[in-house]
């Protein structure tokens, strides 16, 4: 058993929150690629939601419903085309308890 | 939905627009404001410390109603290295004074309360209503805005962009460009809930005595960022950020770091046991002066994070943003009551006004700061914090050797780290920024 097994999980951290989820409209989606930037990449590590993740096959793939709508990725990717970032419908999204 | 055409529409209910839409209310004037969370505050974040000064210029008896936490008596500094901090703490029995200074919030209810003291003196306010398109008129000219809600756009005079840091409308309409990574932090912050009479004893504080604990060092692994820890009254915020670009080159996860902060010795005891009751993130402009987009055109002024109007040395944004918002009702009403059309050439007067406040000011006196953070920041975040407390051991822990052995030790362990000449720059570099 390492340190890191002391550290709550993301997946952890985002049921403390309240969600009005969207269900089926995605309000971030990425295009479609064959390898991801660096910066795209990159967001498996820093998206503070864990939104994003990187499949077997390389590409990067997103599940935006834990989003924090900080907008970090959008900083990062939406410049080059990689990703297309939306707010959610007016009321959903994350809703914060205390902000 | 709403055929009526209105004198302004303000986007956003947060610090820059809940002000613009009270001061232009509270004047007459007719407002509709847009907020696309559920309540006010339910897609704000701040750390976060409010500063009454700034509020009573709006509000001058707003002690009496809003929701305030804690009122601030002291301030720590903490440079940290893995184990250990250095710290700096000022404490001061005269900021127990009847008229607070600052006070910590939280922001889903204070923002609640601010925009219900605008809905008194008439805003109209729409929640769960996104801006998704400004209109602007075939000289460019905004004339209004087209919602996610069904109906045609809502039309008005002026349109104020309060939309936050990460705002579309202005930067869809190219008003103002997207925020540059090196130009805005990423920060995380938990929730940590605690009977008050906990956070009392563990802050050396009472009654509604608050303290903020700001803190630098190894916590950011050699990134420009910072940590914090505030009172609440029966919760203790903490948070951790960092530059975007740093994190992207490092591949650091913001949750990981935060983790290690709240394990660090000198802040896990002050949360231990405590119930974590939310998780949030959110980006800060730290571009600073230089990074101040355009901030008014034909029909339109831009307030608050929106303007990139932000102090990071000072860690002061919630008060320019109201200050901004405030400054902007003014100007927007001496230019409606002169029966004048809002063309760029008028709305420059928020800009003239605001040039001439605290806002623009201080932004200017530290417009190379970030310049300087960015660049040095391994130095200023890794090398010194770790020195210092090299330094600060080899002065108090007794072990038998000469106390001149100790001291030479120390002088020699910043010469190696820096060379005499990376010392000395280091220091005319940072006394040049912070002029």
């Amino acid at each position: 058993m390492g340190i890191e097994a002391q550290f709550q999980k993301v997946e952890e951290k985002l049921y403390q929150n309240r969600y009005l989820v969207d269900a089926g409209q995605p309000h971030i989606k990425i295009a479609p690629h064959e390898k991801p930037s660096k910066n795209l990449l990159a967001m498996t590590h820093l998206c503070p939601a864990g939104c994003y993740s990187e499949a077997e096959t390389g590409q990067v793939e997103i599940a935006a419903d834990g989003c924090l709508e900080c907008g970090t990725c959008r900083v990062l990717c939406e410049p080059s085309g990689e990703i297309s970032w939306n707010y959610p419908r007016g009321g959903y999204g994350i809703l914060f308890k205390f902000g | 939905m709403i055929q009526e055409k209105f004198d302004a529409i303000v986007i956003g209910a947060g610090m820059a627009g809940n002000a613009a839409a009270y001061t232009m209310a509270s004047r007459g004037l007719k407002v509709l404001q847009l907020e696309r969370g559920e309540y006010p505050g339910s897609k704000n974040v701040q750390g976060g410390i409010l500063y009454a000064d700034m509020v009573e210029k709006i509000i001058p008896e707003f002690r009496n109603e809003a929701p305030l936490e804690r009122r601030l008596i002291e301030q720590r500094f903490w440079f940290m290295s893995d184990n250990a901090h250095t710290g700096m703490h000022y404490r001061n029995d005269d900021f127990n004074e009847e008229k607070g200074n600052r006070y910590t919030i939280i922001r889903s209810q204070f923002d609640r309360w601010f925009a219900k003291q605008g809905q008194a003196k008439g805003v109209l306010l729409l929640c769960e209503t996104t801006a998704v398109e400004l209109i602007q008129d075939p000289y460019g000219k905004v004339i209004g805005v087209r919602t996610d809600r069904s109906g045609g756009p809502i039309h008005a005079d002026v349109v104020v962009l309060a939309e936050g840091v990460n705002g579309l409308l202005g930067t869809r309409s190219e008003l103002r460009p997207r925020p540059q990574p090196s130009q805005v932090a990423l920060a995380v912050k938990e929730m940590h809930f605690l009977p008050a009479e906990v956070i009392e004893q563990r802050f050396n504080i009472k009654g509604d005595e608050g303290v903020v604990i700001e803190a630098a060092g190894t916590i950011s692994k050699g990134m420009a960022g910072m940590g914090f820890v505030y009172t609440n009254k029966e919760s203790v915020s903490v948070g951790l950020g960092c530059l975007v670009s740093d994190f992207a080159e490092n591949q650091t996860s913001p949750a990981h770091l935060l983790e290690l902060f709240k394990k660090h010795p000198s802040v896990a005891p002050l949360i231990a046991g405590s119930e974590v009751k939310e998780y949030a993130a959110h980006l800060i402009p730290e571009g600073g002066y230089k990074a101040i987009p355009k901030l008014f055109g034909n029909g339109y002024v831009i307030c608050g994070d929106a303007a990139q109007l932000n102090n990071a040395v000072h860690r002061e944004g919630s008060n320019l943003a109201m200050t901004s918002g405030r400054i902007a009702g003014e100007a927007i009403f001496q230019i409606k009551s002169r029966r004048d059309p809002f063309t760029a050439d008028n709305l420059a007067l928020y800009k003239q006004m605001l040039d001439e406040s605290f806002v623009i000011k201080d932004l200017k006196k530290y417009k190379d700061m970030p310049d300087l953070l960015h660049t040095q920041a391994s130095n200023l975040f890794l090398t010194y914090p770790q020195l210092v407390t090299k330094a600060m051991e080899n002065f108090v822990r007794v072990d038998g050797t000469p106390k001149i052995e100790k001291e030479k030790h120390t002088f020699s362990s910043f010469r190696k780290a820096r060379g005499a000449l990376g010392l000395l720059g280091d220091a005319v570099r940072f006394a040049r920024a912070w002029r």
